[in-house]
């Protein structure tokens, strides 16, 4: 047999030539909007809906200060999640791929976001009436890439023990100081030249609100984007934070979940399974591996009439009978 | 009496003609169903279609007030809970229905198209949901978009969709995408109404006493082919 | 952060079920279980009509 053959389905459905009975579609239609409705009006009345109220870098800043400024100093280093990304923010990696199919590199630059100017530079340029700041900046600025990296990783490795020890539960080190009451930071780093005055600044002005506003805004007064601070925040603690406590988190199967006890997104089972197994809970391609089994998936699901075996299962396992329980019986009985 | 007229058809002429022979009004609003129409399972399209109706309605009335009313009024949480529960019940509802014409294998007797709308729909459905949980604007809404974006930017999507661009992703969600879930929801319909709800499985024995050889077969299928019954795809 | 006169408050953390690597929250499972209970009951339950249906065939 061809394999046009082996693709055709014995289908000996023929057209129907029996009996037609009354069916009000439109009224089962009226009466459907009417019964989905009272039950979408009595489940608000029952539960409402979640509305945790969004995390700010105000709110960052000043709950997880050192966090903060441990991210704050990975984006003026360069070396943060977002600025070595790749695209669609830029050049800093080739993102993810299977074998050699560099789809996240192929599309392209199409947002470009520079941590350093962008997160750092740029906003603390704005505060005004600080001469000592502009003059830190400045002599970042003016230094040579090898010696900012040397300033930025002095200024890192404090912060690092901080957040290590942290974790580990253990005595953070006293290279890390921070005021409960000023919520200030202060890292003992010599060799970090204008890095901490920067830093302590941008405290300052994410504590303030200014951030926020300050990454919100861009070339034009209008805006709608967000890309900015959240992945600024993204980069951070406290979002993930958050989002543990809500069983958001990926190894959470969080992808199916809704804040609270809400119910969240059922139809993303098969999704979020595949990153809870080999290989792909532990690769650094997960993303496009399991983009490309769900789409692979898919079209599958699209075009179950053309695939054999799949296609006959409902014939061989007969739920229909039950469906079609009255039709057979008067069958049967004629 | 009347002859037909001389003149060439025009578009709009030929429009109607194809759309009237395709659906004639008592095929596109049928008062009667093959008797076999018996079963519960057979509701569970009709609430989809319910269930999107309701969504689109509370959708609206959100898209009148704008997307921060619902955080500080009452009334806009209020239509925001119902949103959000008519979309739990659309999927609830869809995929019963999908369940339901499985098992019933409702591609059958040239319905191919049919089930291809169907699940396009659905695949077309939960990018819809996205764009909505990120245009929530709260909490929820800022993790599901920083998390989403690694996925589709893993396939170049993330370049020209941006789950972290609140302006386009709330015009995706309030336009474009159900826009293109009425459409494929309506072509779902009108290719139901065309061909029918599908017939039953024969069952085993009558199709074996009937002596099932092809040439027969194509016969018997060429002969109770008509005008109604236009058989599309592999599956004929 | 208030719920607007919900009668149910369901804005604490989920309980979540786990098994072996499946982590599933409390309301996930409802839902699922729901719609496995509504499918097998609309295909055993009987539809109204049957009456009309049978007169229309004879």
């Amino acid at each position: 047999m061809s394999l046009l053959g082996r693709l055709r389905s014995h289908d000996d459905t023929k057209p129907w030539t029996g009996a037609y009975a009354p069916y009000d579609l439109v009224k089962e239609l009226c009466i459907a909007i009417g019964v989905i409705a009272l039950l979408a009006i009595l489940l608000t009345v029952l539960f409402s809906s979640p509305d945790e109220k969004p995390s700010t870098i105000a709110q960052w800043s000043r709950q997880q200060p050192v966090n903060f400024v441990a991210a704050a100093a990975r984006e003026l280093d360069s070396t943060s999640p977002t600025a070595t990304y790749g695209p669609p923010y830029n050049h800093n990696g080739e993102g993810q791929h299977i074998a050699f199919i560099y789809l996240q590199k192929w599309l392209g630059v199409s947002h470009p976001i520079d941590t350093a100017n962008d997160f750092v530079i740029d906003p603390l340029r704005t505060i005004p009436n600080d001469p000592t700041l502009q003059s830190a900046i400045a002599q970042y600025l003016a230094a040579p890439e090898k010696t900012q990296k040397a300033w930025g990783e002095a200024y890192a490795k404090p912060l690092e023990e901080y957040e290590t020890a942290n974790e580990e539960k253990k005595t953070p080190p006293k290279t890390v100081a921070l005021d409960p009451t000023t919520g200030a930071v202060t890292v003992q780093a010599s060799g970090a030249g204008p890095v901490p005055t920067m830093m302590s600044s941008l405290l300052a002005l994410a504590k303030s609100g200014g951030l926020d506003g300050s990454l919100l805004t861009s070339n034009q007064f209008f805006q709608t984007d967000y890309t900015k601070p959240l992945l600024f925040m993204a980069d951070g603690g406290l979002l993930s934070e958050r989002a543990e406590g809500q069983h958001l988190l990926g190894k959470q199967w969080g992808m199916m979940n809704e804040t609270g006890s809400y119910p969240g997104q059922t139809w993303l089972w098969l999704y979020t399974l595949w990153y809870q197994v080999e290989p792909f809970k532990a690769s650094s391609n997960a993303d496009i591996l399991v983009m490309l089994v769900m789409s692979a998936l898919s079209l599958a699901l699209i075009c179950i009439p053309f695939i054999p075996g799949i296609r006959s299962i409902p014939r061989k396992i007969p739920i229909y009978r039950l469906i079609w329980k009255e039709h057979y019986r008067a069958q049967q009985g004629v | 009496m009347s002859a037909t007229p001389a003149r060439p058809p025009s578009w709009t002429g030929r429009v109607r003609e194809a759309a009237v022979d395709a659906l004639p009004p008592e095929k596109l609003l049928p008062d009667t169903q093959p008797t076999y129409v018996a079963s519960w399972i057979y509701v569970f399209g009709v609430a989809s279609i319910a269930s999107l109706v309701v969504i689109i309605a509370s959708g609206c009335i959100l898209a009148l007030k704008g997307p921060a009313w619902w955080h500080y009024t009452g009334v806009g949480h209020f239509f925001n809970s119902i949103h959000l529960w008519a979309v739990e019940l659309f999927f609830f509802v869809m995929v019963v229905h999908l369940w339901g014409k499985y098992w019933m294998a409702a591609w059958r007797g040239g319905r191919t198209r049919v089930w291809i709308t169907g699940a396009v729909t659905f695949l077309v459905a939960i990018p819809c949901a996205l764009t909505g949980y990120v245009s929530q604007q709260n909490f929820d809404a800022q993790w599901i978009a920083t998390q989403a974006k690694d996925g589709l930017n893993s396939v170049g999507v993330g370049a020209f969709f941006n789950v972290t661009n609140f302006g386009q992703m709330y015009s995706y969600h309030v336009l474009l995408l159900p826009a293109t879930v009425v459409a494929l929801v309506v072509a779902h319909v009108l290719l139901v109404r065309r061909h029918g709800v599908v017939p039953p499985f024969a069952l085993e024995d009558r199709a074996a006493a009937s002596g099932a050889a092809s040439t027969e077969r194509d016969a018997t299928l060429a002969i109770a082919e008509g005008p109604s019954a236009a058989a599309d795809g592999p599956s004929s | 952060m208030s719920v607007m006169g919900a009668i149910i408050n369901l804005n604490h953390p989920a309980h979540v079920v786990e098994w072996h690597f499946i982590q599933l929250s409390v309301a996930n499972i409802v839902v699922i279980g729901l719609m496995i209970v509504v499918f097998v009951l609309a295909i055993v339950l009987p539809f109204p009509g049957a009456a009309r249906r049978r007169g229309e065939s004879s």
